[in-house]
Order: structure tokens, then C-alpha cells, then sequence
């Protein structure tokens, strides 16, 4: 149980440059960008493919960054100059990405022209690296001795490299992140999604912004993808289905327990939210009678609560304001009247 | 400063809706001239104000601000020398983002937004002491959320933001509309202390006729897409609210629909 959960947080870590990617859209440019389902395999195809093919991996993950980038803007595009529905911007590039992403995967292959898939278990990842360099500093055995010795736990981690290095990665997009938010060009992003005829008054191109703004998303969107292939050493063409839904859920998740008061807060709540999520999909899978399958409808029933039960605690909050109000002044009009009466 | 040249704009034109919202309209602001423009409904007030902004384009005609022919410039280009107040308190400001957050949005108006700081430490003391000529204690509310801030709150500090960075052109449309009868004056004291301060080449739209007579130095009557009467600032200091409906009748041979216009709103 304690290595699946490990796995877990492992994996968590690396959705949640995802799942910030899609706080920057849903919630910072108030788009529903849909892009997700596609970029986030854009990005493992292209890093699969490029280290299949022998390229270094941090060239293959800056690669797979700029393709999610290129592919956002292409939704901004649409949506900007093509006069085309948010949601359905999202939706056609999400579709013409999944033919894409197996032209991509096929650029592996001497021998076909489309790949649905490429493993890479032999291959030199970005993590096999770290884990030579780690491997070497000898903190896995020190802990390994800590716990089995001083703690009595009979399982350990095999290795603390990968958590180390995927906590690093995303602290640091964290960081950027929240630098990023306060900028110049960052607050009117936030503007764009907050009152686009307010930032528009003030000389800023809300088209542009948009462009920009759903290009960065999708730049993590793929960063996270790449490094979810590259630690499962693995890219599939379906790897992405309702990863929208999974990255919402963290945000939500996330806000509703850490709160969102500020930039700094939110985006740790993000990160939170999609660690929480994947602990919560473990923790599922090992209830008996459901099954792997299951998990998109818990995700989607997830997101369905969050997003319903705040409207009714909202309502029933507001009745009992109302309700209290009304008290007070009916008070208040019995203790006028008795006061005149007093008078008379 | 802000020449309107043979304006046209009909909308829904060839349809059964066709109305013309602006028939050959000819306006020219001297540097400093703060004109209120007054009309009922329908007059084309706010359309000639949207052509100004960018927010519309005229069928025929030109616009020129200092000097500069921007008749095609698109809306996002032109409000860097264009600084707006809208009828809605919502309108001008960012809800979600704090006050100083909103400040740094307008002061970035008329320079390239790049990855500067928006709230650095040495525009923070220039906000704060931006903030206190409103004497609302905004000051020391700095990092509350504007969206907390009451209509009254707002549109002051839509004000400051929209005259800070001295726009060439101010427009006001209808600011103090959507306000209670006390935080409207308190925005017409401001408008008219901010304007004479920045010595602002202002446009103002406004329902209220004592408005539009107590403030700037000219004023113009529109109706049916057309300015009907336009008084200068030898005449306008002993203009009074009488003299403008007789001159309305004068000129359209008939009573002016005015209740709105006469007790203000």
C-alpha cells in the first residue's frame, strides 16, 4: 500500500504542472479549454518520439514544451480570429491533435507512417539520468537504513531521486507561475479573463493575450505529458482522454481545501489538489468491486459535487441571512412600538 | 486635440430596424476644451463616444486625435492616448484583482507591457499618493479586492485610473448615471478636480442638465443623431437650464421631452 501511494504522490507531482496549466485557462483567463485531451499527448508523443529516436532528453522535453505551446495558440487562433466558440475551438484542436500525435509517434518508426503507441523501457529518460547521478550521493541506502532500522517499516521506497526531482520541476513552474501572474503582461492576462472591456480600455490586445495566455497553459499541458511518458516509459494516443476533466478536479479540489486568496496560495492549492487526486484514484482502485474503468466516471462525478454543492451552501446560507434579517427587524419593530406605547 | 470630421454611422442599415445613429456629425476640441454633451435618448451620444473609443467605426468620416488620423486604429490601440469612464461601476475596473493590481494595469496604458513587475516598490508610493487625492482612504486598502469596493468606490478609482497616465482624450459617459444623488457629486467634484489638475481635454456625456451646465466650458445639445446646438465658453458661464429648453424648442418646434434631463439621474 505505502509503495502504491509513493507512486502516486510520485505521479501527482508531475500532474499538477498539468493541472496548473489548467488553472491558468479555466480559471485565470476564464476559457474551458478543452485543447488538454490533445497537448497532453502532443507533448509525450514528442518526447517519446525523440528519444526513441536517440535525441537527448531535456532537448526531447524542451521540444515537447514548444509543440504544447504552438498547439494552444492554434486554439487562441481559432477562437480570436476565427470568431469560433471557446469550447468548441478546444474541441476541434483536441480532435485534429489526435491525428497529429500519431503522425508524430510514427516518426519513430522506419516502417509506418502513424504509431499508437512507443515504449520506452530501455530508453535513456530524463529520470534514468537523474537517478545516475543520484544513485551515487548514497541518500537512497542512508534512508533505506533510517526506515527499515529506526522506523521498523518493512517496505521503503526503492529510490527518493524521482520524488526529489519531480517536487524540484514543479516548484520552480510554481514559482514562475506566480512571478509570471504579476507582471505586466501576466496582470493583464488576469484582467483579459476578469473584464475584457475594462483591459481593453487600457491599450491592451485582449485578442493577443488570449493567444498567449492559452499557449502557456498548453506549454505545461505538454511539459507535464513528457514527463508522465518519460516516468511511465510509455506514450500512448489515449493516454489523454479526460485529462481536462483530471486537471479541473485538482483545481477544484485543490481551491475548496486550501482556499484562493492569493496567487501564491491558489497555485499551491493547485498543486495540492492534483496530488490529492491521484492519492484519491489509488486509494479507489484498491476498493474491490470497482474497476480501472471507473475511474473517468468518480472523476467526473468528483467534479460534478465540487462544482454543485458550493451553489447550495451558498443558497442556504443566504436564506439563513435573509431569515435573520428579518428577525432583527421585526425585533426592532416591537421594541419601537412598545417604546411608543411607553410614551403615550 | 480631437477633431470628428463628417461623421456617419447607420445601423442595421437595408433591414426594417434602420436607424441613423449619426448624421454628418463635425466636432473640434481645442487643447484643455472640456465639452458636455447633452440629448435624449437615442441621440447618439454614446455612439459618438464609441466612435471616438474605437469600440465602433463610422461608415464615412474621419476621427483625428492630436494630430493623428485614427479612424482604422483598432480600440485596444487608440485607448493608449484615450482615457474612459463608463455608465457602469463594473465596467472600468478588474473585480477580482486588488486595487493597486488595477492602478498597475492603467499605468501600463501607454508603454509596452513587458515582464516588469507590475506593483513594483517605486509605483506603489506613486499609487498611494494617487490614491489619497480621492480622500476616500482608499490608501489603506491597497490589497483589498476591487470587487469588495462599493459602486461610489469604484468609479472613483476608475477615474483616477482613467486620468493618471494624462490621456490625451478623456471620455465620460454618463459617469455619475448609475450613482445614489451624494456619491454623484462626490464624482463630479472629483471629475472636475482631476481635469483641472491634468488641464484634460475631456468629453462628457450626461443626462443631467445641471451637470452639463455646472461643469467644463462648452456644451452641445445632440438629437436624432445630429449636434443641434452647440454653445461656446464666451456664452456657457451664464447658460441656465430655461435658456436650453427654449433653444431646444427653437430649433426642433417642439417641447422637449425632458422630465429625465430635468431631474437628473
Amino acid at each position: 500500500m505505502f509503495t502504491a501511494l509513493f507512486g502516486s504522490v510520485e505521479q501527482g507531482i508531475i500532474y499538477a504542472i498539468m493541472a496548473l496549466g489548467v488553472y491558468l485557462t479555466f480559471r485565470v483567463l476564464d476559457f474551458p479549454d478543452l485543447t488538454v485531451d490533445g497537448s497532453f499527448v502532443t507533448g509525450a508523443a514528442t518526447a517519446a518520439t525523440m528519444i526513441a529516436l536517440g535525441y537527448n532528453p531535456i532537448l526531447a522535453t524542451l521540444t515537447a514544451i514548444v509543440a504544447g505551446f504552438i498547439a494552444g495558440c492554434m486554439t487562441g487562433l481559432l477562437h480570436t480570429k476565427g470568431k469560433i466558440n471557446p469550447l468548441l475551438s478546444g474541441i476541434l484542436m483536441m480532435i485534429a491533435l489526435y491525428s497529429i500525435n500519431l503522425r508524430i509517434m510514427g516518426l519513430s518508426a522506419e516502417n509506418a507512417i502513424v504509431k499508437p503507441n512507443i515504449p520506452l523501457m530501455s530508453a535513456d529518460t530524463l529520470f534514468s539520468q537523474f537517478q545516475g547521478f543520484w544513485s551515487n550521493l548514497g541518500i537512497d541506502d542512508a534512508l533505506e537504513n533510517f526506515i527499515k532500522n529506526t522506523l521498523g517499516s518493512q517496505t521503503a521506497p526503492s529510490t527518493w531521486g524521482t520524488i526529489l526531482i519531480v517536487l524540484i520541476i514543479t516548484l520552480i513552474i510554481k514559482f514562475i507561475a506566480d512571478w509570471f501572474l504579476k507582471t505586466e503582461v501576466g496582470l493583464a492576462i488576469r484582467a483579459t479573463g476578469d473584464n475584457k472591456r475594462m483591459i481593453r480600455s487600457f491599450s491592451a490586445n485582449t485578442d493577443g493575450l488570449i493567444v498567449l495566455g492559452l499557449g502557456l497553459s498548453n506549454a505545461l499541458v505538454a511539459f507535464s505529458g513528457a514527463l508522465i511518458a518519460q516516468y511511465s516509459k510509455f506514450a500512448d494516443a489515449n493516454m489523454g482522454i479526460g485529462m481536462i476533466v483530471i486537471g479541473l478536479a485538482s483545481v477544484i479540489i485543490g481551491e475548496a481545501i486550501f482556499g484562493t486568496k492569493t496567487i501564491f496560495r491558489t497555485t499551491i492549492a493547485v498543486v495540492a489538489g492534483a496530488i490529492i487526486y491521484r492519492i484519491i484514484y489509488a486509494v479507489a482502485l484498491r476498493i474491490e468491486w470497482l474497476d480501472t474503468s471507473d475511474m473517468k466516471l468518480i472523476t467526473a462525478i468528483i467534479v460534478i459535487l465540487a462544482l454543485v454543492i458550493p451553489q447550495w451552501v451558498e443558497k442556504r446560507r443566504e436564506k439563513r441571512r435573509k431569515e435573520k434579517r428579518r428577525l432583527d427587524r421585526l425585533d426592532g419593530q416591537t421594541q419601537l412600538m412598545q417604546g411608543g406605547n411607553h410614551l403615550a | 486635440m480631437l477633431k470628428l470630421e463628417g461623421i456617419n454611422k447607420i445601423f442595421n442599415e437595408g433591414t426594417p430596424d434602420e436607424k441613423i445613429a449619426l448624421d454628418n456629425i463635425n466636432l473640434h476640441l481645442a487643447p484643455g476644451d472640456f465639452v458636455t454633451v447633452i440629448g435624449s435618448n437615442g441621440a447618439g451620444k454614446s455612439t459618438m463616444m464609441n466612435m471616438i473609443s474605437g469600440a465602433l467605426t463610422p461608415d464615412f468620416g474621419a476621427v483625428t486625435i492630436d494630430g493623428k488620423e485614427v479612424t482604422k486604429l483598432p480600440e485596444y490601440k487608440r485607448s493608449k492616448f484615450i482615457g474612459r469612464v463608463f455608465q457602469d461601476p463594473m465596467a472600468g475596473t478588474a473585480p477580482s484583482m486588488t486595487i493597486e493590481e488595477n492602478l498597475a494595469i492603467a499605468y501600463s496604458r501607454n508603454a509596452k507591457r513587458g515582464l516588469r513587475i507590475g506593483v513594483s516598490r517605486g509605483r506603489r508610493d506613486f499609487f498611494k499618493a494617487s490614491l489619497e487625492k480621492l480622500g476616500l482612504g482608499l490608501e489603506n486598502r491597497f490589497n483589498a479586492k476591487v470587487g469588495l469596493l462599493s459602486g461610489g468606490e469604484r468609479q472613483a478609482l476608475s477615474l483616477l485610473m482613467a486620468t493618471f497616465t494624462k490621456p490625451s482624450i478623456l471620455l465620460l459617459d454618463e459617469h455619475t448615471a448609475a450613482l445614489d444623488p451624494s456619491r454623484a457629486e462626490l464624482i463630479t467634484r472629483l471629475t472636475k478636480q482631476l481635469v483641472e489638475e491634468g488641464n484634460l481635454t475631456t468629453l462628457m456625456v450626461t443626462h443631467n442638465m445641471q451637470q452639463a451646465i455646472d461643469l467644463g466650458n462648452r456644451l452641445i445639445m445632440m438629437d436624432k443623431g445630429q449636434i443641434i446646438l452647440s454653445i461656446d465658453d464666451e456664452k456657457k458661464p451664464a447658460l441656465t437650464i430655461p435658456d436650453l429648453m427654449s433653444e431646444f424648442e427653437k430649433i426642433r418646434g417642439e417641447k422637449m421631452n425632458s422630465d429625465r434631463a430635468l431631474l437628473g439621474s
